[in-house]
């Protein structure tokens, strides 16, 4: 059996410390040692893109990495977002452009979009596309989901960000 | 799935990190961006017995371009950076415009160049690129280093000219003559998938707009990167027209041998091989011949 | 008058799913909690000799592993869910369901062979490989067409061939159809599996508190009021002892509907064996093999017409594929049956189906359950003979609708609620001319099309029109209640997985009693809050369940307006209820909040009549006589690289009518992700088996879901027909946007390509599958 290894990781701007084992994946370790259950695992193979996180400010594939590597570093999870009560634009964005259906796909969009739009609210269509490249959607055929991209790009240019 | 229990190092120098490939050999597996190792740990496919993390050392990442323009990049810079880098897209724009294809926004941010290319897989765009502008790399074991020029680097399927304990730790891209034009094209079934086949071309024009040089270079035809050397060959010394890029393209076949899967067949690749080899051949001869086509 | 019914209201539900703070089964964390992974099976077809769970056992964090024989009396194959009722006649049926862990002889490739429970998933799967299964390989039925060869093997060994049912269907008199017809046209017809690729897979935590006497679980099920039932049946216990909690749903689409899977029957076994909780996430390579699937089906088709396009008969002899077992009865051919006499008129028509069992994983209904098969099917065979009659095709169809006066139409076949096929509305040809106005047929296909091909661009264009049966029966129900803070709660049985409910019929509620739809209350899918109904299925909620609500609140509205008229001493002609608030008209100062009257009809002293009852509560009750049919008209243009064979859809259109919209922004949102699906079953998802049942494509990589770049923008255009069966006149949506796009696809892409004698009779394509219709190979790839 592998030695269990002590891990320091700043999540949302709270620092964590745990021992857990090498093989923990960083999706695991997110949802079930550190009760955030935003991220959610649709395939374990890197594609789906439902457990994507920010690691040093870039969208991650959190169960392509294991829990151990974040030894050292950042993750911001959909949690650091906004509150029921006071969504981000991006959220609100979402919500009103009806971009979510059953919500498991949800925060791994919401991740990877929010570092564009970080970025840049200047976008192109083609622009959009790619942010969304690495995302897979059942429910909602993308549409709307582009459309609260739109939305939340205007939202946040004209500075109401939280 | 979740992947199989493994012993874990992660060292801090390159000193302790070729002490463990020295020490291991074949029982470590070297974990870079992880991007194509951990779906098949997570798959149960590959299950190393100790994995060596070279993610902490700083050393391996870097960009930067020696005095004759020549582009060396550390094997520990993430796609990302290598995508956004200036000088990259400066001195070696076939990469600048082959990062995008790969793989997704999520997979770059984490997978390495160098990762990319000691993996070898036959449907890497980096593994083709770097035979088409006559990359080189350097492997350093902790008895010493070598430099192993692209062409010789990839021995077969997911096989590299690596020894056990040895690393990739640099990858140098020397500058593009002038009048030197390129192109990446590819087909795919979504947008961000492995290319069915894809071909990377480099050209050179001389003076008299004669081509001095081509390279044509495929992935996911064979065992890895395949270069058509002898429909290349049927360029030089010519003038550039339509029907000499057709007949080039028609050629190219010849010197490939792919292999089906569910997704295409042999005689289905080869087609697409011709089509995206005269695509290729056009934008990159375009290319050449745009005024102010320079090197570095 | 509706102010808030058919408006665009954004979710009730989105703050919690967008801030991750919505719940679903792998987020459940119990003190104690066990977690199992199962064996599965390697082989689709093997008699299994033994497996031998000792060397599992040893491992270090392994509490339990148990086999089939380990069950004892427990072990039993499951009950089926739908099996043909004797009234009907002539069917031939074998009942054959699915077994909890493999016994004797494994049937299809990830059947389950022992379940280990460990500390961790991580060691449960551990534990996996130290188990040593003996079995004999058998000979593999992987194909539907050669299952019934004399000489195949059997994957029912009691029964005399791999028929698993027979059921021929017939109107009018094909045979004479025929010798009338100036046109007979017949092909073969092929359609292969694909998924329903929910984002979240299966998942359940069940566990038995032993004090409490009580059994909690959790279940990704769009059922759980039928799981809790069937559970506590089994197992010995009293309904009111198990409580089944389907929370929120990372997506259904159908497979999540089932009784039972094994592994929540394991579950259930093993928690009230041990005593602890247990969870069981399903991971994505399992979903390929341990969930259900569908689509398989081979139809040899004939049409009969007359030279000016009238069809006087169809018959259709077809295969369906059900897998190894058949629990699920014969809803999906006897919809495909349905789905093929399409919108039209067709005066004669026979149908003989074919059930076969194969060595592959069972099929259940996946969105459009099917109806896409049957669309295909007709859909097809009247391009072909627009083609060879020389009639265009958007033409063709309309000659052949059935006009709005003939309504409730009754096909003279059953459904799959084996009830006679009615069509209870229908008005086709206003959905056709608006589906060629808004793609520009005319102009596109004068004008356009024959420009881009001087240009050398295969640019093709296809229509099609379809009919969805939606809003079965038996019921649903649901229960209104006004507390006293004013605000509502609801609870129906039905689950919910991303369909808005939360929100829809909380709209009903609120148009009903005058609240605010953000002071609803709604509680899904959990059999303590309610349990009598069946699920989510065949596009019913918005009509079976929204018109239970909509009763129930109808009730306690009834209620608020006899109680405000005794305290406010007003007729009820003049009361109105807004604003959380029940006043009088042109009075406003003289009003009650409905929290008021909620606590005066809840009094804490005096007496309640014998008769009444206390609060303003009510719960009621919907069964539709049969199914609503809601229908529509798809069109699109798309593009064909003829050199890389890649395909780009330019435009898309889709002409819909589900009857009354309760809210435009959720039906916009169902017929997107059916498109996309439909896109996916039409050019990227296959499941590819090979001769063994072994699935080639059991991963994400390799089984092609659509990203955003696949699908285009759509455009839709509603038309309202509203249905006479249901008071709010709505129909289902859930499955319309995937119902027609394969066969629109078909249409298309041969449009597009414009090649002789080339014609589409199968679905999916593929590059590679144009490839070789182009270039005449049969190459096996």
């Amino acid at each position: 059996m592998s030695k269990e290894m002590d891990v320091t990781v700043t999540v949302n701007g709270e620092v964590f410390q745990r021992t857990i084992e090498p093989r923990l994946l960083l999706s695991d370790f997110i949802r079930h040692e550190l009760n955030l259950s935003g991220t959610h695992v649709g395939c374990e193979q890197g594609v789906c893109g439902a457990c994507t996180i920010l690691f040093d400010g870039l969208p991650t594939r959190s169960c392509l990495m294991f829990a151990v590597q974040a030894d050292g570093h950042e993750i911001r999870t959909v949690e650091d977002l906004g509150t029921m009560e006071d969504l981000h634009p991006l959220q609100e964005a979402f919500q009103e452009a009806h971009a979510l259906q059953c919500g498991f796909c949800t925060p791994g969009f919401l991740m990877s979009i929010l570092p564009v739009l970080e970025g840049t609210t200047d976008l192109s269509e083609e622009d959009v596309q790619r942010a969304m490249e690495g995302n897979l959607c059942r429910c909602t055929g993308y549409q709307h989901i582009e459309d609260a991209v739109r939305l939340a790009a205007e939202k946040m240019s004209s500075g109401s960000e939280s | 799935m979740k992947p199989a229990p493994f012993e874990y190092v992660v060292p801090t120098t390159m000193e302790e990190a070729l002490g463990h490939l020295a020490e291991h050999g074949y029982d470590a597996k070297v974990l870079a961006g992880g991007q194509s190792l951990i779906p098949m740990m997570n798959f149960r496919l590959a299950q190393p017995s100790l994995l060596v993390d070279l993610n902490k050392l700083a050393e391996l990442s870097f960009i930067r371009s020696e005095e004759d323009g020549e582009l060396r990049i550390g094997a520990m810079t993430r796609h990302h950076h290598v995508e956004h880098d200036a000088l990259v897209a400066e001195h070696a724009p076939l990469i600048h415009e082959a990062m995008p294809k790969i793989g997704t926004p999520q997979i770059r941010s984490r997978g390495t160049f160098g990762g990319s290319i000691a993996h070898a897989d036959p449907a890497a765009e980096l593994t083709t690129i770097c035979v088409a502008l006559d990359g080189r790399f350097r492997c350093q074991s902790a008895s010493g280093e070598r430099w192993v020029p692209a062409s010789e680097f990839f021995l077969g399927m997911f096989t590299s000219a690596l020894e056990p304990e040895e690393m990739l730790v640099e990858i140098a891209i020397p500058p593009l003559a002038p009048r030197t034009g390129w192109a990446l094209e590819e087909a795919a079934r979504r947008a961000h998938d492995f290319a069915l086949v894809g071909v990377g071309a480099v050209v050179t024009l001389d003076e008299q707009n004669l081509c001095e040089r081509a390279r044509l270079v495929f992935l996911s035809v064979g065992d890895g990167p395949v270069e058509a050397g002898k429909a290349a060959e049927m360029l030089i010394g010519k003038e550039v027209s339509s029907e000499l890029i057709r007949a080039t393209a028609e050629a190219v076949t010849e010197e490939l041998d792919p292999s089906a899967d569910i997704h295409a067949s042999v005689e289905y690749r080869l087609h697409l091989a011709r089509v995206l080899a005269k695509r290729a051949l056009e934008r990159a001869f375009a290319r050449a011949s745009a005024p102010g086509t320079q090197a570095a | 008058m509706a102010k808030l019914i058919g408006k665009r209201i954004t979710r009730n539900e989105d703050p919690r799913l967008l801030t991750g703070q919505a719940l679903f089964v792998d987020d459940v964390e119990l003190p104690g909690m066990l977690h199992a992974a199962f064996l599965r099976s390697e082989y689709a077809h093997a008699k299994l000799k033994g497996v031998d769970v000792s060397a599992a056992l040893e491992r270090p964090g392994v509490i339990a592993a148990f086999t089939a024989e380990d069950m004892g009396d427990a072990w039993s194959p499951g009950p089926p869910l739908v099996i043909p009722p004797p009234t009907i006649e002539d069917v031939e049926f074998y009942t054959r369901t699915q077994v909890p862990l493999v016994k004797d002889k494994i049937r299809h490739a990830g059947e389950p062979l022992a379940i280990v429970i460990a500390e961790s998933r991580y060691i449960a799967e551990d534990a996996l490989d130290d188990i040593v299964v003996d079995l004999e390989p058998l000979d593999v039925v992987a194909d539907i067409e050669r299952a019934l060869d004399p000489d195949s093997p059997l994957v029912h060994d009691d029964l005399e061939s791999n028929l698993a049912a027979h059921l021929v269907q017939e109107k009018g008199d094909y045979a004479a159809a025929r010798e009338q017809a100036d046109k007979v046209i017949r092909r073969r017809i092929v359609i292969e599996r694909g998924i329903a690729g929910a984002m979240e897979n299966r998942g359940i935590v069940a566990s038995w508190d032993n004090k409490q006497q009580q059994l909690t679980v959790w279940d990704t099920t769009q059922s759980p009021i039928p799981i809790r039932n069937g559970l506590a049946s089994m197992f010995g216990l009293s309904e009111h002892q198990v409580r089944v909690i389907a929370p929120f749903v990372g997506g259904g689409f159908g497979p999540k509907i089932m009784m039972f899977y094994p592994e929540e029957v394991l579950l259930t076994w093993s928690t009230l064996r041990m005593g602890k909780p247990i969870k069981w996430i399903e991971d994505r390579r399992e979903n390929f093999y341990a969930t259900t699937q569908e689509r398989g089906q081979v139809h040899d088709v004939e049409l009969a017409l007359t030279n000016d396009g009238r069809i006087l008969g169809l018959s259709d002899d077809f295969l369906h594929d059900t897998g190894a077992y058949d629990p699920y009865g014969l809803t999906i051919p006897l919809n495909t049956q349905c789905h093929a006499l399409g919108p039209y008129d067709i005066p004669s028509y026979s149908s003989d189906l074919k059930v076969i069992f194969t060595n592959m994983t069972l099929t259940t209904p996946v969105r459009g359950a099917g109806r896409p098969q049957g669309v295909f099917v007709i859909e097809r065979m009247l391009d072909i003979a627009a083609k060879e009659l020389g009639i265009d095709r958007a033409e063709i169809r309309k000659r052949n609708y059935l006009p709005k006066d003939v309504f409730p139409y009754d096909n003279l076949i059953i459904d799959q609620a084996f009830s006679s096929f009615v069509i209870d509305s229908g008005d086709y040809l206003p959905a056709m001319e608006k589906a060629l106005e808004m793609i520009e047929y005319e102009k596109f296909t004068q004008e356009e099309q024959p420009k881009l091909r001087e240009e050398g661009r295969r640019v093709g264009i296809g229509v099609v029109s379809f009919i969805e049966t939606t809003g079965v029966g038996p019921y649903e129900g649901a229960r209104v209640t006004i507390e006293s803070s004013g605000k509502v709660s609801t609870a129906t049985g039905v689950g919910t997985q991303g369909q808005g409910h939360f929100t829809v019929f909380a709209q009903i509620v609120a148009e009903q009693l005058g609240v605010d739809v953000r002071d609803v209350h709604l509680v899904t899918g959990d059999t303590a809050q309610f349990h009598w109904g069946t699920g989510t299925f065949a596009s019913r909620g918005a009509v079976v369940a929204a018109n239970a609500v909509n009763a129930a609140a109808s009730i306690v509205r009834g209620k608020v307006l006899e109680l405000a008229s005794e305290l406010l001493e007003t007729p009820e002609e003049e009361l109105e209820l807004e604003d959380g608030v029940v006043r009088v008209a042109d009075i406003p100062t003289k009003s009650m909040s409905l929290g008021e009257l909620a606590q005066r009809a809840n009094p804490l002293r005096g007496a309640v009549e014998p008769g009444t009852e206390p609060g303003l509560e009510a719960t009621a009750y919907f069964g539709p006589k049969y199914g609503a049919t809601a229908f529509g008209t798809h069109a699109m243009i798309v593009e064909v690289d003829l050199e890389t064979m890649m395909v780009e859809i330019k435009r898309y259109i889709v002409v819909e009518d589900c009857g009354t919209v309760l809210n435009p922004l959720i039906v916009d949102g169902q017929l997107h992700g059916g498109v996309a699906l439909g896109i996916g079953n039409s050019f990227y998802e296959k499941l590819v088996f090979d001769e063994n049942g072994q699935l080639l494509n059991a991963s994400f990589a390799d089984y092609l879901i659509p990203t955003a770049a696949e699908i285009p923008r759509i455009e839709i255009a509603h038309q309202v027909t509203p249905s006479p069966l249901n008071p709010l006149g709505s129909k289902g949506v859930g499955e319309a946007g995937a119902i027609p796009v394969p066969a629109l696809f078909a249409q298309a892409v041969e449009n597009a390509l414009g090649v002789d004698g080339l014609e589409i009779l199968e679905s999916p394509l593929s590059p590679q599958r144009l490839f070789e219709l182009l270039h005449g190979e049969e190459t096996e790839a």
